[in-house]
């Protein structure tokens, strides 16, 4: 049998019994709509759906560029000193453990609302994994390839550049990969919060605004699914770029032979 | 014939790591240009902590150390350590790995890439270079790593249990290419290993040390000069040296550390 067949094969059982307690118990189309109910409202709104989602993915991707960079940066002067390690990477730990989330509303209030409000959202929302995802590797450097920069009287730039960031990469990638399954969920709920404010081209947050006060639940659904493609197109590009700098080197993939 | 010359001397020297128990105590020791040390003893009598000493990689207590005639940090330049895992970076190719030490020297691009290129044709991988380590066997790896080494020219080479992990004729196989590199670029070797086969096969001189505190037990000559074919293995005067040092062995495991 081939693996591919098992997921599609459990989606498909999925959907037979979605249709099956749609059909026994008697719930109705808007409380849980049908497969096909949400495709029909996808359709009918895929203008809205589409500029919203262009809109949040744009949200998303600042954010999510600005926390990738910024996380390398951060992570490169918590990794060459230590005493600005001592000091601040604890804090940094109990900052990843705050749910942004909750600040939400203070960062809107703060940053502005719009699409400042939403980046600054998700730039935090995702900057945190990276940065302790890739100073941990900065830190796990071989000790026995420290030593050999060291007997080759490597310079500290060189050990740096040469050694220590080369091998943070599977850590930083990551830290990447956890950002992008948050990047569009920051994203989208700055835009919940700052909804109305943003006029009428917001982004998908809004629309689940807009639709929940509307009673639109098909429609709700269809956004939900559309917010699931965008973080599926994230998670897929940082996959790919993963892919791109490990392949040739990294044992995480490691052809076996079957 | 003119007297050898002395390049690594340690004069009374003593090494605790921090506030720990003595590790070396009160050893004194002179290798000279072109000798071949091999260190052998039980497991955590220092071997490895001698080489540190002389490659500068940790301090010593007290004594004195000097090496080239300078102290070990400053004769870094002029000797190169290969490690007993290959300690290739595994994102270059071997062909860049090669080129690393080099590299960090700040050589220009295709002058190192023609030096190291020449010591993978050495060591016999020139047909490998655009592979990456992890695609390489143990034995492949270990060759990089001296051919890396090798790059630098040094005058003193310090090998840590180079090919501990390797099967047996791959290692024998090694140990012929290391003393054939030699011939055609002269290095002083200090090399540690726990086979007396090896030790024998190898070197000029074997140290035997002993555990708790570590400590210089005694020192066997091996003078079947050079160069030497892996038939040398199957002589009995080979194996009547392998029996003497084994002999010694078994004195220092024997004594209750
Ligand atoms: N970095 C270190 N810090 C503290 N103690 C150390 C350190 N390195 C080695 N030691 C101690 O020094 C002693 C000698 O260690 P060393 O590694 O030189 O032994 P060795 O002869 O090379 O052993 P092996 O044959 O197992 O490699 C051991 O007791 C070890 O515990
Ligand atoms: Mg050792």
């Amino acid at each position: 049998m081939r693996l591919w067949l098992l997921p599609v094969a459990s989606g498909a059982l999925f959907i037979a019994l979605w249709y099956g307690v749609r059909v026994y118990s008697g719930l109705q189309s808007w409380i849980l709509p049908t497969p096909l109910e949400i495709m029909e409202a996808a359709w009918r709104e895929r203008t809205r759906l589409l500029m919203a989602a262009g809109n949040t993915a744009l949200g998303a991707l600042a954010g999510f560029l600005l926390a990738g960079s910024l996380g390398f940066l951060t992570s490169l002067l918590l990794g060459a000193s230590q005493s600005l390690r001592a000091s601040l990477y604890p804090w940094l730990l109990v900052l990843q453990m705050t749910p942004v989330i909750v600040l939400t509303p203070i960062i809107v209030l703060w940053a502005g609302p719009g699409l400042p409000g939403i980046i600054t959202v998700t730039w935090l929302i995702s900057y945190f994994p990276i940065v302790a995802n890739m100073t941990q590797g900065l830190l796990s450097t071989d000790l026995n390839l420290v030593a050999l920069f060291r007997m080759g009287n490597a310079s500290r730039l060189q050990e740096i550049l040469l050694l220590r960031v080369p091998s943070a990469m599977p850590y930083y990638l990551a830290g990447l990969r956890i950002a992008a399954t948050l990047a569009p969920i920051g994203a989208i709920f700055g835009e919940y919060m700052v909804g109305n404010s943003a006029g009428g081209t917001g982004g998908l947050g809004f629309l689940v605004y807009s639709y929940n006060t509307q009673i639109k639940i098909p429609a709700l659904f269809a956004t939900a699914l559309t917010s699931c493609l965008l973080g599926f197109i994230f998670v897929a590009a940082v996959a790919l770029l993963n892919w791109a700098v490990l392949h040739k080197w990294h044992d995480s993939f490691e052809r076996h032979d079957h | 014939m003119e007297t050898p010359e002395p390049i690594v001397n340690f004069h009374s020297v003593t090494k605790r790591y921090g506030s720990g128990p003595v590790v070396l105590d009160n050893i004194d020791l002179t290798v000279c240009r072109g000798d071949f040390v091999t260190f052998i003893g039980p497991s955590g009598c220092g071997k490895s902590t001698v080489l540190k000493l002389v490659s500068g990689l940790s301090p010593w207590t007290t004594g004195s150390v000097s090496v080239l005639g300078a102290v070990p940090r400053a004769a870094r330049d002029r000797q190169a350590f290969i490690f007993q895992d290959a300690t290739l970076l595994p994102w270059l190719t071997t062909q860049k790995n090669a080129e690393l030490a080099l590299r960090l020297r700040r050589m220009p691009a295709a002058e190192r890439t023609a030096k190291a290129r020449e010591m993978l044709a050495l060591v016999g991988l020139d047909r490998v270079r655009e592979y990456y380590p992890r695609q390489l066997s143990g034995g492949m790896k270990m060759r990089v790593s001296i051919a890396r080494a090798l790059t630098l020219a040094p005058q003193l080479l310090l090998l840590d249990e180079p090919f501990g992990a390797l099967d047996e004729m791959t290692r024998n196989h090694l140990n012929e290419e290391l003393l054939a590199l030699r011939a055609q670029s002269p290095f002083t070797a200090m090399f540690v290993t726990h086979s007396v086969a090896e030790a024998v096969f190898l070197s000029n001189r074997i140290v035997v040390m002993a555990a708790g505190p570590g400590r210089f037990h005694a020192e066997v000559a091996v003078d079947f000069g050079y160069p030497r074919r892996s038939v040398l293995r199957e002589r009995p005067e080979f194996q009547t040296k392998v029996n003497e040092v084994s002999r010694l062995l078994h004195q220092v495991e024997e004594v209750p550390a």
